[in-house]
């Protein structure tokens, strides 16, 4: 339902929104990080103390200045929150904010003091920064394209709106073994990434209706990359918190706390293997079931009403208009074929607004694009926008009828880059340029291979030809930029103080989620898009009709991919740090 | 972990209040030293490490003149005890570091599972910001680290005033407080 606030007209989106208890349990939030940023400044809280308390807030200390990270739980934004953003960049930071690989975003400038403030700005709007770092509960994720996809089981939405609000404050797991990610997924393609989690959610339906969850545990990326294992087949819903707090408690007590390398659960349900951590999960589980934090139908009911449709229009499957267009100007049909997917309304389809155009970092976004956008998402898409944890912006429900009108607009903001899932679509880590934790720079290696394709590969037709393909690249083996399940994963290394670069290939998410191999040693940074290149040449010319990269790669394994990277046998050098 | 004479801050129903410290809080190094024996003659209350207390729980029990109190370090089980929590009038739980949260869920167990009414106290690392979820899971006894400043500490407590999930303090998650106010209240 539409609403009219000053005269300007505002959508109230089909998202979950506030009731007084939500919108005081963030406000307090506030209040208290005031007191604890207060007492550190005044110098009776220690930078120790305070570390992990700033932390559960979002706000690390970085290279230049704090950086801090407010949560978008499970990528979804309304204009107004969007606007919110943009002011925050504006007044706060120096003009841009960053949307990061697991769909939040980063401000890479604030001063410390005025946290604070910027926290209660984002109340204001119903957003806060709590659990977005730290060893708790993150902030959970979920699917871009939740609610809109014709191949959803049901909305996760709901479910992990639940789980949020679950998490948020837990007292007994915000001082876990070390940080906690939870994923939620309802459709037959895993958009999540569900098996690279400690907790990944897959929902579907029993023969008789219910939604189960299959609880997947101990996935993860980062240093020791591994697949989740099955904890449940098919837990029953009013069961997930029960079965969450029995998960978490046994984390909680056993999982290693001498070596942060290995305190994640996925270390924990190595050592103990599956069959023994699910043994003790059960018994804590036998305690807790049928208690007192068993989901009543009620409660599903209230958060699952936030989600309804928006008002859809009924309209025809084929959009004339949107054909013609198709048909007479080549540069919209490009952008419509890498931007535009699927809708389970005939008429609609879904937009990806791309954050990767040669020159800006990976997943940077300016104020005056952040109320671009917002004023897209009113005009085209009932005040809704989604963050994809490939780091671009997504509009979800557009009528085919206006995708061009909203091409044109995009154009003009620079969102309108047609290169999703392309060569160019990099996910990038804010790397050694801004994390304190990298090893090596990746917005530089995102930039070089962007520009490379640009001036050598030339026109569009080279960069749609090679079609499919994801580059990740993480600086450093905590693996944000999800390196490991990139068609071809870039990781930043140090060797002796000198940024270099492992290449691994054959890495995928989704469905056939797989980890990429490491090819050889590593490079220097200005060695990279000649790397690049020459993994793309020989892709083109192994490749069968119709296949992609990762097809290719598949079928004729590594190798090919190693001889044409070194072809002087510099395989045999020990050129890698003992550790990668 | 110290054992200065330090403040103690309880929660009873009436709030927060700062008492002072009676209980000693022994550990397992000064056992071992010998520079103290376990049948102690002086009428002192006393903590007593877990490994302690299993050595020795029988003969304590028996001579129970004064109060037992026994403490669990972070990694320890506090299904070690939970026969004997009829016995003891105070149990603490060790934070080596604020940052090591096994003593929550240990709360949490020692509360809810094995039906401790007792004295629960938080030793070690315990400073202000840590109190509320602490207050959450069940302690009602916070031995804070020296140089804390009571005051704030007093404050902690009501840092929030609304959860959404269900622990020890309320086991009800907001969710079901809420349908019961509905069913209490009628219609909203």
């Amino acid at each position: 339902m539409a609403d009219f606030v000053s005269s300007a007209f505002v959508w109230i989106p089909k998202m979950y929104r506030y009731d007084p208890i939500d919108q005081k349990i963030v406000d307090e939030r506030v209040a208290q990080f005031r007191d604890q940023t207060r007492r550190f400044l005044a110098g009776t809280l220690s930078e120790d103390d305070f570390r992990p308390l700033r932390l559960q807030n979002g706000l690390y200390v970085q290279k230049h200045a704090p950086m801090l990270r407010v949560a978008i739980p499970y990528g979804l934004l309304s204009s107004r929150q969007l606007r919110m953003l943009a002011h925050i960049a504006r007044k706060y930071d120096r003009g841009y904010g960053h949307f990061t690989t697991r769909q939040n975003i980063q401000f890479n400038w604030p001063t410390l003091a005025s946290v604070p403030d910027i926290l209660a700005d984002l109340a204001t709007v119903e957003m806060h920064a709590i659990q977005t770092s730290g060893n708790c509960i993150r902030n959970v994720t979920s699917d871009q394209f939740a609610g809109v996809a014709h191949d959803e089981v049901v909305d996760p939405r709901p479910y992990a709106e639940l789980i949020r609000q679950w998490s948020t404050l837990h007292p007994e797991f915000a001082y876990l073994p070390r940080k906690f990610k939870i994923a939620v997924s309802a459709a037959a393609e895993d958009r999540a990434g569900t098996w690279f989690h400690d907790i990944g959610i897959q929902i579907y339906k029993s023969a008789s209706g219910e939604p189960l969850l299959r609880i997947l545990v101990g996935g993860g990326l980062g240093r020791t990359p591994i697949l989740g294992h099955e904890l449940h087949p098919g837990l029953p819903l009013p069961h997930l918190f029960s079965y969450l707090d029995a998960t978490l408690r046994v984390y909680n007590r056993f999982g290693r706390r001498d070596n942060m390398y290995k305190a994640r659960i996925k270390i924990l349900v190595k050592e103990l293997g599956v069959e023994k951590f699910r043994a003790e999960v059960e018994a804590e589980f036998a305690f807790l079931k049928d208690g007192p934090s068993t989901l009543p139908a009620a409660e599903f009911e209230r958060v699952a009403n936030h989600f309804i449709d928006p008002e859809y229009r009924t309209l025809p499957g084929v959009s004339r208009k949107f054909e013609q267009h198709l048909i007479d100007d080549r540069a919209f049909s490009r952008w419509v074929s890498r931007s535009v997917s699927g809708h389970k309304r005939a008429g609609y389809a879904a937009v990806t607004l791309s954050l990767k155009t040669t020159g800006s970092a990976p997943g940077d976004a300016t104020d005056t694009q952040l109320d671009g956008v917002a004023d897209l998402a009113d005009r085209y898409s009932f005040g809704e926008v989604r963050v994809a944890h490939e780091q671009n912006l997504i509009l979800a429900d557009v009528e085919k009828d206006q995708l061009y009108a909203l091409w044109q607009e995009a154009k003009a903001i620079g969102l309108a880059t047609p290169n999703i899932g392309l060569l160019t679509d990099i996910i990038a880590c804010p790397g050694g340029d801004f994390c304190s934790l990298a090893n090596a720079k990746s917005i530089p290696i995102a930039q070089a291979i962007q520009r490379r394709v640009e001036e050598k590969l030339g026109d569009l037709d080279y960069l749609f030809d090679i079609g499919d393909i994801s580059i990740n690249i993480s600086g450093c083996m905590n693996a944000c930029g999800h390196h490991h399940v990139g068609h071809i994963g870039i990781l930043g290394v140090d060797k002796h103080g000198a940024e270099f670069y492992q290449v691994t290939i054959g890495g995928s998410q989704g469905n056939d989620a797989a980890l990429g191999k490491v090819i050889g040693p590593s490079f220097a940074q200005d060695e990279m898009a000649d790397v690049i290149e020459t993994l793309i040449g020989t892709y083109v010319n192994l490749r069968h009709e119709d296949e992609q990269f990762i097809d290719t790669v598949h079928r004729v394994g590594i190798e090919p991919f190693k001889a044409a990277v070194y072809p002087n046998g510099r395989t045999q050098e020990a050129k890698e740090p003992a550790d990668v | 972990m110290s054992n200065h004479a330090s403040t103690l801050v309880r929660l009873s129903k009436s709030g927060a209040s700062v008492s002072q410290e009676e209980w000693s809080v022994l550990t397992l190094a000064q056992f071992a030293e010998g520079s103290l024996d376990t049948h102690c003659a002086a009428p002192q209350k006393r903590l007593l490490p877990l490994t302690v207390w299993l050595e020795e729980r029988d003969a304590l029990i028996a001579d129970a003149t004064h109060p037992i109190g026994v403490w669990l370090d972070s990694h320890e089980d506090p299904a070690a005890i939970a026969e004997d929590l009829p016995s003891l009038a105070v149990v603490g739980v060790n934070f080596p570091s604020f940052k090591d949260g096994r003593g929550y869920s240990t709360a949490y167990l020692l509360r809810q599972r094995y039906g401790y009414t007792g004295e629960l106290r938080a030793l070690g690392d315990v400073q202000r910001d840590q109190l509320f979820y602490m207050k959450r899971v069940g302690f009602d006894a916070f031995q804070l680290k020296a140089g804390a400043s009571i005051e704030d500490a007093l404050t902690a407590f009501n840092d929030f005033t609304v959860s959404y999930q269900g622990s020890i303090d309320q086991p009800l998650p907001y969710y079901r407080q809420r349908l019961l106010q509905r069913a209490a209240g009628g219609a909203e």
